[in-house]
């Protein structure tokens, strides 16, 4: 076989996402009234982009063959924290955003830590620390409100010489400065091979520990920038429990629709990108069919419930039954 | 190990005290701490009206634990009991809604709509091996979903029949409310259960080893599906109790049940990895949960202190007792 | 030997699991430039010898050392990192990722602290070349590529990591006629650059071909080492034998089988792992399954057991076709099965369950009325065997993971003798277990077969099946190689069988392969 060969089936997750993601977008921007303009794709863009970041961040988990229930609060409490922080001078939000990102990166380092060095599921430890994450983030914002440097935020949600979403820019930045060398890294491939098959990792002395525990700190990383980008968008910081739930929840979808494997070992952020845009493009259909959106919940719901399906058709391959119980 | 060494010394010891881990005790040791502590801030803590009270409220978690407890013994987890609160509470005000069938049936529709839910998840790890936590939230959307097409995004304006409302909120027997029997009866019955039926036997054998359970000639995905339907009867039970006792259903009613839930299987030294823990521990968990909530909510303490008090005191909890074995 | 100073030295090694050793004050010295084989039968040690020198675990007592200073391996990076390298039978390989990303594992190349994948990839195909695997394309992902690739990728790796003794754990056995010649190639060409081979293969042609220098275990112990070609194979068999005889067994009766058998096989093919398997067992008759470790024995167990799908070929019972989809329809009703599986501790028990749970764990059904169990029937029966196989354990209420490794045995057996059952499938059940208990599984085994039982029973050990069985299938490949009866059963025959050379009349280089 050709090299090209091993690259589109090393992708085809990833493609997959995308072709879904083109065919989705075409009929959304073609059915939308305003029809495909810069101001479509610049609100879809902005949109779909806070997902992108979370779906990022719980990809990086996913692979490890963990989950992070807590992404959503991450979300949540950044947002809620850049509410406060990220105003006033140039120096004191460039401190603002770092402070945020600081403590994206500590929450991901608590769930790694508790998860990798203290043993216990990734399911209970996340759904914990979520709490925490959500308590603090009702500490800081018990009523919506709070403001945010403007200037920033108007320049990270607009456009680019008049038609690149700023957004999307700032999400390839992302792509380009964390997950590019993340799983280009000897960690990133820890990471991959941990969740593939852990035995076969330990054997060929991988480093298996720090390969997980990168990946939920950056994981914490990335939520956190996308609690940034929700704070540009909105101006405000809420501390609305439905909303970070929702987000971790769509951050499975958007995992799954993008190819990565609940499974472990297999997937890659770029598609968890597409994922996530798809998933909130699908879901946003509804709305230029001039359906009443109190279906668009149910709707999604059932996207995910359908993507979660699909991933069992491998069981009908497993020929001893054991297997089922490993 | 110590549990040779702890059998031995237990063999002497009343049943129900040797079939208790230490998890157990331990739980039970940090109620009457939260008693006296909380007795130290207001003499009425020790009042029998004021635990009675916590009983009461603590009911609707304990019918909710029960179910989450029959799964968790499974070694899954079900994420899906906020909207199956939620649908069960609603759809038992909904058919309320039609006439005297209606409110005949309310309550086991209701129950049959988180039966429904439980089957959909029961399908999925049992038979498609999805992994719980995953099909689980996906039901809990799908759920969510239809209950906000169903009620228009509003709190539904049907309300509770007589009959949700008098096993909430009314008195069989003089000073003891009514959800605290129905808990009891429940609990009983899941302790029959667990202790006295080839079900509850296999539901341990599956949660330590599925695979030794399966080669043994058990009918290991029947028993998930069932547990799972069970777990989802149980919280949509819980729902109709809840909008008996607030007289009507609400959006995201469920919301507050899910982590107290797990929280109170895991407290009570139910293992989160399957297999292990006693009803007794679970009782002991809900209680907990419950008194350490109407201690934060009598201190004044404010909704963000208490979800970190929650999350806090799970995972220290977890990290006493729920650790997977270390590893070569 | 030739004054050469030896490369690596393992003296008074020993290793216990659990109460059982797995080797005693073994010794042995690899050299530089040579192929050194170790022989021995199942259990005879070789794998815990190579574990050791590999990292994966620590030898209780004894030392190592490498170019005469002592070492210590704390896991199989630091074996590594000191040269030692290990192609194991299960394999290390990562599915998911791609063959080259797999050869470099453990120490990618970096550039800019991430890793070249430019570098890997040279280094990758170097790797795969020197292998003689360069049709394996360096992107593929291992998950996609059949066994024997694997195989080869796995030997690519190992070379990748430039060690100075390379260990081959049965590293042919799942690899086609041409890749062997391909391996051999290669494996002379490393030991004309100077390393260190160690080769444990039972494929004694393989061997002959091969080595320079060969060590025979047995029971934990290294009992003779002499060059290469100065043994004939019946000496080799005869050094591999001597075992111990401790053990006494019930006498056989001779009788008269019943004409139609309880339990056929015809034909049974699986995956690549059965091969067209026949075979019969008729009430009364204990049928022995023999052959080296992994030929297919479990497989075939699980297979008359409703565990594996996709089966081909055709399972009677008592003469009648049958399909068998679950353990729940071979061991419930007409067909009444019982399987004492393979791991007693993840496939027979639940552990940290009571021995009473654990006891009456496959018969609830028929302890129960309307799904409750009665518990005064459970307690007789509970008692009945406790009785019968004379289960010691300090209580009834007590983690079963608490007995020992005997009686825990014994309780694996209880739980299915609770159901009748007529067809008894055991899987090495002595494995691992106290002379004395062995002792009363024979004799159980044996009551059980003159109750009118039909026994299939897989054995690790030799002795086992001389003394137990009336037949005894050998295996090789997941085929039948050879049926021995009666006297036939010797020590002598099932090695030589089980090797695959002709017993009665042995000469160097009869290994067959498919």
């Amino acid at each position: 076989m050709k090299d090209w060969r091993y690259w589109l089936a090393e992708q085809r997750g990833t493609l997959l996402a995308f072709g879904i993601f083109i065919a989705m977008f075409a009929i959304y921007s073609g059915n939308h009234p305003a029809g495909f303009t810069a101001n479509v794709v610049q609100t879809a863009a902005n949109k779909g982009v806070l997902l992108a970041f979370v779906a990022m961040a719980q990809t990086l988990v996913v692979i490890t063959a963990g989950i992070d229930l807590s992404v959503g609060m991450i979300f949540t409490l950044t947002n809620c924290m850049a509410s406060w922080l990220v105003i006033g001078t140039g120096l004191e939000t460039a401190f603002g955003v770092l402070a945020v990102l600081g403590t994206g990166l500590i929450c991901g380092a608590v769930n790694g830590a508790i998860v990798i060095y203290g043993r216990l599921q990734p399911i209970v430890a996340t759904i914990a620390t979520g709490a925490v994450f959500f308590g603090l983030a009702l500490l800081l914002r018990p009523v919506p409100g709070g403001s945010v440097n403007e200037d920033l935020a108007d320049f990270l949600t607009g456009r680019f010489f008049g038609v690149v979403p700023a957004s999307l820019v700032a999400l390839l930045v992302v792509v380009l400065v964390i997950w590019v060398p993340f799983s280009r890294s000897e960690f990133g491939r820890a990471a991959y091979a941990a969740g593939s098959s852990e035995t076969a990792a330990y054997m060929s002395g991988v480093p298996i520990r720090r390969g997980k525990f990168f990946a939920y700190v950056l994981a914490g990383l990335l939520a956190s920038i996308g609690g940034l980008f929700l704070t540009f968008f909105t101006y405000t910081g809420e501390a609305a429990y439905a909303s970070g739930n929702a987000y971790t929840l769509f951050s499975i979808a958007a995992v799954v629709l993008g190819g990565v494997s609940l499974f472990g070992g297999k997937g890659s952020a770029i598609g968890a990108i597409f994922g996530a845009l798809a998933f909130r493009t699908i879901g946003d259909l509804l709305f230029v069919f001039d359906f009443d959106p109190l279906w668009q919940p149910l709707f999604q719901g059932v996207i995910l419930l359908i993507a979660v399906s699909l991933g069992a058709f491998a069981l009908f391959r497993v020929r001893n039954r054991l297997e089922w119980f490993l | 190990m110590s549990e040779t060494t702890l059998g031995g010394l237990a063999g002497r010891m009343p049943k129900f005290i040797r079939r208790a881990d230490p998890a157990v005790l331990t739980a039970f040791a940090c109620i009457v701490i939260l008693l006296l502590l909380g007795s130290l801030y207001s003499r009425s803590f020790l009042s029998p009206e004021y635990l009675l009270q916590q009983l009461k409220v603590a009911s609707f978690l304990g019918v909710i634990a029960t179910g989450m407890m029959l799964v968790v013994l499974l070694g899954q987890i079900d994420l899906s009991v906020p909207w199956a609160v939620a649908a069960g509470a609603m759809m038992a005000c909904a058919a309320a809604a039609y006439g005297p069938v209606g409110i005949a049936l309310a309550i086991p529709f209701g129950v049959l709509c988180g039966v429904a839910i439980g089957i959909v998840n029961g399908v999925g790890v049992a038979y498609l091996r999805i992994p719980s936590m995953i099909i689980t939230l996906a039901t809990n959307a799908v759920a969510q979903g239809l209950m906000v097409v169903y009620t228009g995004g509003f709190s539904p304006q049907d309300s509770a029949t007589a009959a949700m409302r008098y096993l909430a909120t009314g008195f069989t027997i003089p000073a003891v409310p009514n959800a605290v029997i129905i808990w009891a009866l429940i609990g009983a019955a899941m302790v029959f259960i667990l202790t006295r039926t080839s079900f509850g036997r296999a539901v341990y054998g599956i949660g330590n080893r599925e695979r030794a359970a399966y080669l043994s000639g058990i009918d290991t995905r029947r028993i998930v599906m069932i547990a799972f339907a069970v777990s989802g009867g149980l919280s949509a039970f819980g729902g109709v109790l809840l909008a008996g006792y607030a007289s009507k259903a609400a959006q995201s009613m469920g919301d507050a049940y899910l982590l107290p839930s797990i929280a109170a299987v895991v407290l009570g030294g139910t293992s989160i990895l399957g297999g292990r823990g006693s009803y007794l521990g679970t009782v002991a968990g809900v209680i907990l949960i419950t008194l350490l909530q109407s201690i934060l909510s009598v201190m004044q303490m404010p909704e963000a202190g208490r979800q970190i008090i929650y999350g806090v005191v799970i995972v220290a909890m977890l990290l006493l007792y729920g650790r997977a074995p270390a590893s070569r | 030997m030739d004054g050469t100073a030896p490369l690596f030295r393992m003296e008074g090694i020993s290793r216990r699991y659990g109460g059982v050793r797995a080797l005693e004050k073994a010794e042995l010295t690899v050299t530089a430039g040579s192929i050194h084989a170790i022989l021995g039968e199942n259990g005879a040690g070789k794998s815990t010898l190579i574990k050791i020198m590999a990292g994966v675990v620590a030898p209780d007592e004894g030392r190592m050392t490498l170019d005469g200073s002592e070492v210590t391996f704390a896991s199989p990076a630091a074996a590594n990192q000191a040269g030692i390298v290990c192609i194991f039978q299960e394999l290390s390989l990562i599915p998911e990722l791609s063959v080259a990303d797999n050869i470099v594992i453990s120490n990618p190349p970096k550039r800019f602290g991430m890793i070249d994948r430019k570098a890997q990839r040279r280094i990758a195909e170097e790797a795969l070349a020197r292998a003689g695997a360069s049709d394996i394309h360096p992107r593929a992902l291992v998950k996609d590529l059949p066994l024997s690739r694997r195989q080869m990728v796995e030997i690519a790796k190992a070379l990748a990591r430039k060690p100075r003794i390379l260990i081959l754990d049965e590293a042919t056995s799942a690899l086609t006629a041409a890749d062997v010649a391909k391996v051999f190639e290669v494996l002379k060409r490393l030991r004309s650059e100077g390393l260190a081979l160690l080769y444990i293969s039972h494929r004694m042609n393989e061997i002959a071909e091969l080595a320079d220098h060969c060590t025979v275990f047995r029971n934990g112990r290294n009992v003779a080492s002499y060059p290469a070609g100065s043994k004939s194979d019946n000496e080799v068999v005869e050094l591999m034998i001597g075992r111990e005889y401790s053990h006494i067994f019930p006498p056989k009766p001779t009788f008269a089988p019943a004409a139609t058998p309880v339990l056929e096989a015809r034909n049974l093919c699986w995956a690549d792992r059965l091969d067209n398997i026949s075979l019969s067992v008729r009430a009364g008759e204990v049928v022995g399954l023999g052959g080296l470790d992994g030929q297919g024995q479990r497989e075939l167990l699980l297979a008359f057991f409703g565990v594996l799908r996709g089966l081909r070929g055709d399972v009677l019972i008592d003469g009648k076709p049958v399909s068998i989809a679950s353990p729940t329809a071979a061991s419930h009703g007409r067909i009444g099965m019982a399987l004492i599986p393979e791991d007693r501790k993840t496939e027979g028990l639940m552990l940290p369950m009571t021995v009473r749970e654990n006891l009456s764990f496959a018969a609830l059904d028929r302890l129960s009325k309307a799904g409750i169990i009665d518990r005064t029937a459970e307690q007789r029966l509970i008692d009945d065997m406790v009785g019968l196989l004379a289960i010691k354990t300090a209580g009834l209420d007590i983690p079963v993971g608490a007995l020992s490794g005997g009686n825990q045995q014994k309780v694996v057996i209880a739980k299915w003798l609770m159901r009748q059952p007529r067809i008894i499938l055991l899987n090495d059940p002595t494995r691992g277990i106290d002379v004395g208990t062995k002792q009363e599984l024979y004799q159980l085994m044996r009551k059980l077969a003159d109750a009118g039982a039909a026994i299939l029973f897989y054995s690790t050990d030799y002795d086992e099946l001389i003394g137990c069985c009336d037949r005894v299938l050998v295996l090789y490949d997941g085929a039948v190689k050879r049926e021995l009866v009666g006297d036939g059963i010797t020590e002598h025959a099932l090695i030589a069988s089980a090797l695959n050379i002709h017993g009665d009349d042995v000469r160097i280089g009869q290994g067959e392969r498919a």
